[in-house]
């Protein structure tokens, strides 16, 4: 075996036994928590940070690693969302499966299949709008995926079968969405180790991409991309390719919020969204974490999540002076100005490019590069 | 055929509109090569200006509404130039292309949700009770419109004409115009380039404020969100025409209002925004300088 | 003595921007191992004659042939896996990165295992990531960078970030390499280290060397042959003694330089 392969295979060992860690906590707290607080509180949670991870880091491949801004992500979102609810519904109507009475391999097939569906249709589309929009310079092509980005919303609003409320509670089709996907708690309980893995799943795909052959061609293309080119690059493909990627995450995150969510409606991932659902927060996340690390999305992820949480729901609220909770009451306010503060003060973030390693944290110091900027 | 005349005049309306606002993205983009992703938020700033002066101005003094537009015009003037320097000239000092732009976007991120959480302004629309105008439909030759759209595109002719004077026959036009050619040979000739761009954004600004006078003399209310849609509308009018260009600017805007309006009256109006942004990307396609600009390379 | 095979061979080659011809019936010929020096005054069109060679612009008119094959108006990345490498006039090197990985990027296109691989980390990943590693150390040791290895590049001083550009170009497996004024920016020392790095290379690889410099001195002690082109017009070539003589060429220079080291 060679060198590196002895390194990394240690290293694979060790991120193993942290995941395994990691499912262990999250058994023995459904074991120990009341089943109410559970299932009401920590499962939606933790639907919802899987889901997060998944867009920041899929988001980073693009603004940290390959150094462009797109500013429709959540657009992949929603074509995965869309793709997932309606394959469900009409496997349902085709009477495949039932939610009430399917047995989990069942279930868990179904609902692979259903995300998976929605992943490549995201990619496929981010593969039609790659081709002409990354001819275009960095501030143009982030107005054009912002442009793309509410085409798709305004295309699948126009959808008979989908637009608008299409999916949502109350209207003509939701009475049969309901018993599609769309998870009560219950359910989101009984399978939150799906989401749960196949995020680890994905951010595994993403760490190995980037360490490879495949991370170093785009970061050559964000350093100089004529420079790449002339070291025998092929800077459009690799364009292309990592868009694509990261369209297949974010609408393999949308297969999940379609799971988790009763109803859907483009609403939810418009630009304009004042909620934390649209793609200017993976924005912040990512620029908080660190463009370049990973890791930093997966911290910024939760944490921006439950500051969120902690802010719309904590009990604290209450006790604070009234023009603050003003303030809480809009929490894109205070992400406004996190971002402006980070972007101007540390535009690194907060990880910088560093990427997290336990095997680093473990045995020695971690492979930094010497003689870069504060890191 | 007059029911298409009346859509003209309605393209030609919100056109200018659109035309008021491109010009601003166009002066600032022309100058620092960046896509003030605030600008629209300008707007909204306007609007609001407009909201709180203009019962001021007609309940308290009795003067026609419209006067609040100057107020409009300096509060967004400096609302701009603090943007500037307060944001955009330290991350441009020691930013990248990507700081900056994030940035930008961090504005008009800011901007809005100052608006929503302040309760004066909050996040309900209001709605200026006076017609700004005072003015009533109007009969032409058939068509029906109103004193408002007449006001608005022949007061946005003579501001785009104004400024193509200024642009091209003052002193500070030629400096706003050499410092986009080239920044460095501009220093060297003399001309304070900071404050350039620091007149620009309050130009532009400015610009804007009118723009949001325009909107509201037409549609009455005021959000935190009616810049951003507005302002995205009249970039891609801005790189329609060619961006960094000022007649372009006027060109875009109006071909844009005509598309929407047209669009809107004999197909749909639910596609009319997904077409309008089909038309940046076929521009950015086919010939993204714009159909009145020049492409400048990156020297090897 | 045996014909030595042409590298690279131009007909007629022409470029213009607008109105303005940079480049005019460029005509050349490099052979292999041969080390042959572009000059003229700033401005005169030679990094444009380097950015057809590599595809950075497409000529408007004339053919480049690479080895027989004519590669004019192929995309760069093609042209450059058709066996040129080049390095900048002004440095261009992948500053956030480490200069291994600098000089790891130009293998890129040889590196034949796939996302699947990447994935899964198969053992095609890991040999040919094992290779890549020796192969980049190897290309830093002949530019005496290897102790840098790890270091981001652009905390290296000047001299030495051309170095690495060079050995960036080296390890696209070229045969032929363009130089863009190597020396530009350096003091005699340095330029007598980038002399002796060339040399190196040079005994190295058989490969050909096409340079464009306006350090004189460089240019006289190692070109074999010199071309020299003006408002994009060749106006002279031949060995450098004839070249320094040249009156046409010292006209074109105004001079100083040219006259020096004659």
């Amino acid at each position: 075996m060679t060198d590196l392969r002895k390194k990394s295979a240690r290293g694979a060992i060790i991120n193993v036994a942290g995941i395994l860690l990691l499912v262990l906590i999250v058994f023995m707290l459904s074991v120990t928590m009341s089943d109410n607080d559970f299932r009401r509180k920590l499962v939606p949670i933790m639907w919802h940070l899987c889901i997060f991870i998944l867009l920041g880091t899929s988001l980073n491949l693009i603004m940290g690693f390959l150094g462009q801004l797109t500013l429709g992500h959540m657009g992949f979102m929603g074509i995965g969302a869309y793709t997932a609810a309606l394959t469900s519904l009409a496997l349902e109507r085709a009477g495949l499966f039932d939610t009430g009475t399917a047995s989990p391999i069942l279930m868990i097939a179904v609902m692979l299949g259903c995300c998976l569906l929605g992943a490549l249709l995201a990619g496929i589309v981010s593969l039609l709008m790659g081709i002409p929009a990354l001819r275009m310079r960095g501030d143009y092509l982030a107005i054009v995926t912002l442009g793309f980005g509410l085409i798709i919303e305004n295309v699948i609003s126009n959808l008979p079968f989908a637009g608008g409320n299409g999916l949502a509670e109350g209207s003509a089709s939701s009475a049969l969405y309901k018993t599609g996907l769309g998870f009560s708690t219950t359910l989101q309980a009984q399978y939150v180790y799906f989401p749960i893995l196949l995020t680890i799943v994905s951010v595994a795909f993403m760490f190995m991409f980037i360490s490879s052959k495949y991370g170093r061609a785009i970061k050559s293309i964000r350093e100089d991309e004529i420079a790449a080119n002339a070291s025998g690059i092929n800077a459009t493909y690799y364009k292309i390719l990592t868009f694509s990627i990261s369209a297949f995450f974010a609408g393999l995150a949308g297969g999940l919020y379609a799971i988790c969510t009763g109803s859907l409606s483009t609403a939810s991932f418009s630009f304009a969204s004042p909620s934390i659902w649209n793609s200017t927060f993976i924005v912040v996340l990512v620029v908080l974490g660190g463009m370049g690390s990973l890791t930093g999305s997966i911290i910024a992820a939760v944490g921006m999540y439950m500051l969120n949480y902690e802010i719309k729901n904590g009990k604290w609220v209450a006790l604070m002076p009234q023009f603050l909770q003003n303030l809480f009451a809009f929490p894109m306010l205070i992400y406004a100005l996190v971002l402006m503060v980070f972007i101007m003060f540390r535009p690194y973030g907060l990880m910088g490019t560093y990427e997290f390693s336990l095997r680093g944290l473990l045995f020695k110091k971690g492979e930094q590069a010497i003689g870069g900027d504060v890191k | 055929m007059t029911d298409f005349l009346q859509q003209v005049i309605v393209g030609l309306r919100i056109g200018s509109i659109y035309a008021l606002i491109a010009l601003g993205y166009t002066m600032v983009y022309g100058i620092i090569r960046l896509i003030n992703f605030a600008h629209g938020e300008f707007i909204m700033v306007g609007g609001y200006t407009l909201f709180f002066t203009i019962p001021i101005f007609t309940d308290s003094f009795g003067l026609p509404a419209w006067l609040g537009v100057f107020v409009a015009i300096v509060v967004c003037a400096i609302v701009g130039i603090l943007s500037e320097l307060l944001a955009y000239r330290p991350v441009r000092k020691k930013g990248n292309r990507m700081t900056a732009l994030i940035t930008a976007i961090g504005m008009s991120l800011l901007l809005q949700n100052i608006a929503q959480a302040i309760p004066a302004m909050g996040p309900n629309p209001r709605v200026i009770a006076e017609d700004i105008f005072q003015a009533g439909s109007l009969d032409i030759l058939g068509i029906t419109t109103n004193r408002t759209a007449i006001f608005t595109i022949v007061i946005a002719a003579f501001v785009m004409i104004g400024l193509q004077l200024f642009i091209q026959k003052t002193k500070l036009g030629r400096a706003m115009r050499s410092v986009s050619e080239n920044k460095a040979a501009s220093t060297l000739v003399g001309i304070n380039v900071n404050r350039t761009i620091v007149i620009t954004f309050a130009i532009g600004a400015g610009l804007a404020a009118v723009g949001a006078l325009m909107y509201c003399a037409q549609y009455r209310t005021v959000t935190n969100t009616m810049g951003s849609l507005l302002g995205l509308k009249a970039f891609v009018a801005a790189v329609l025409g060619g961006i960094g260009v000022i007649p372009g600017a006027m060109l875009g805007g109006m071909l844009i209002g005509l598309i929407e309006a047209l669009v809107t009256a004999y197909i749909s109006s639910s596609l009319a925004n997904a077409l309008v942004f089909l038309v940046l990307i076929i521009v950015l396609l086919l010939k993204p300088a714009g159909i009145m600009g020049k492409n400048v390379g990156e020297k090897v | 003595m045996s014909e030595k095979a042409v590298i690279l061979k131009t007909e007629k080659l022409g470029m213009a921007f607008g109105g303005l011809k940079a480049v005019n019936d460029f005509n050349i010929e490099i052979r292999e191992g041969e080390l042959v020096g572009l000059i003229g005054p700033n401005g005169s069109g030679k990094t444009t004659v380097f950015n057809m060679l590599t595809g950075l612009y497409i000529p408007v008119e004339g053919e480049i042939y690479l080895m027989g094959k004519r590669i004019t108006g192929m995309k760069t990345h093609k042209i450059i896996a058709q066996g040129i490498a080049r390095t900048f006039q002004n440095i261009r090197l992948f500053g956030d990165m480490t200069v291994l990985e600098n000089v790891k990027i130009s293998f890129t296109k040889d590196i034949k295992y796939n996302l699947f691989d990447t994935m899964f980390r198969t053992p095609k990943y890991f040999k040919t990531e094992q290779d890549i590693e020796e192969k980049a150390m190897e290309c830093l040791r002949i530019v005496h960078l290897d102790d840098k290895a790890l270091y981001n590049a652009k905390s290296l001083p000047y001299g030495q970030q051309r170095r690495l550009e060079i050995a960036r170009a080296l390890a696209t497996d070229m045969k032929l390499l363009l130089l863009d004024e190597p020396a530009a920016g350096m003091n005699p020392t340095e330029t007598s280290e980038l002399v002796d790095c060339i040399n190196d290379i040079r005994e190295k690889f058989n490969i050909a060397i096409f340079l464009i410099e306006h350090d004189m001195s460089l240019v006289m002690r190692i070109c074999e042959r010199i071309q020299v082109i003006n408002f994009g017009n060749t106006i002279a070539h031949g060995f450098p003694n004839e070249i320094a003589h040249n009156p046409d060429v010292i006209e074109a220079y105004l001079g100083e330089e040219a006259v020096e080291n004659a």
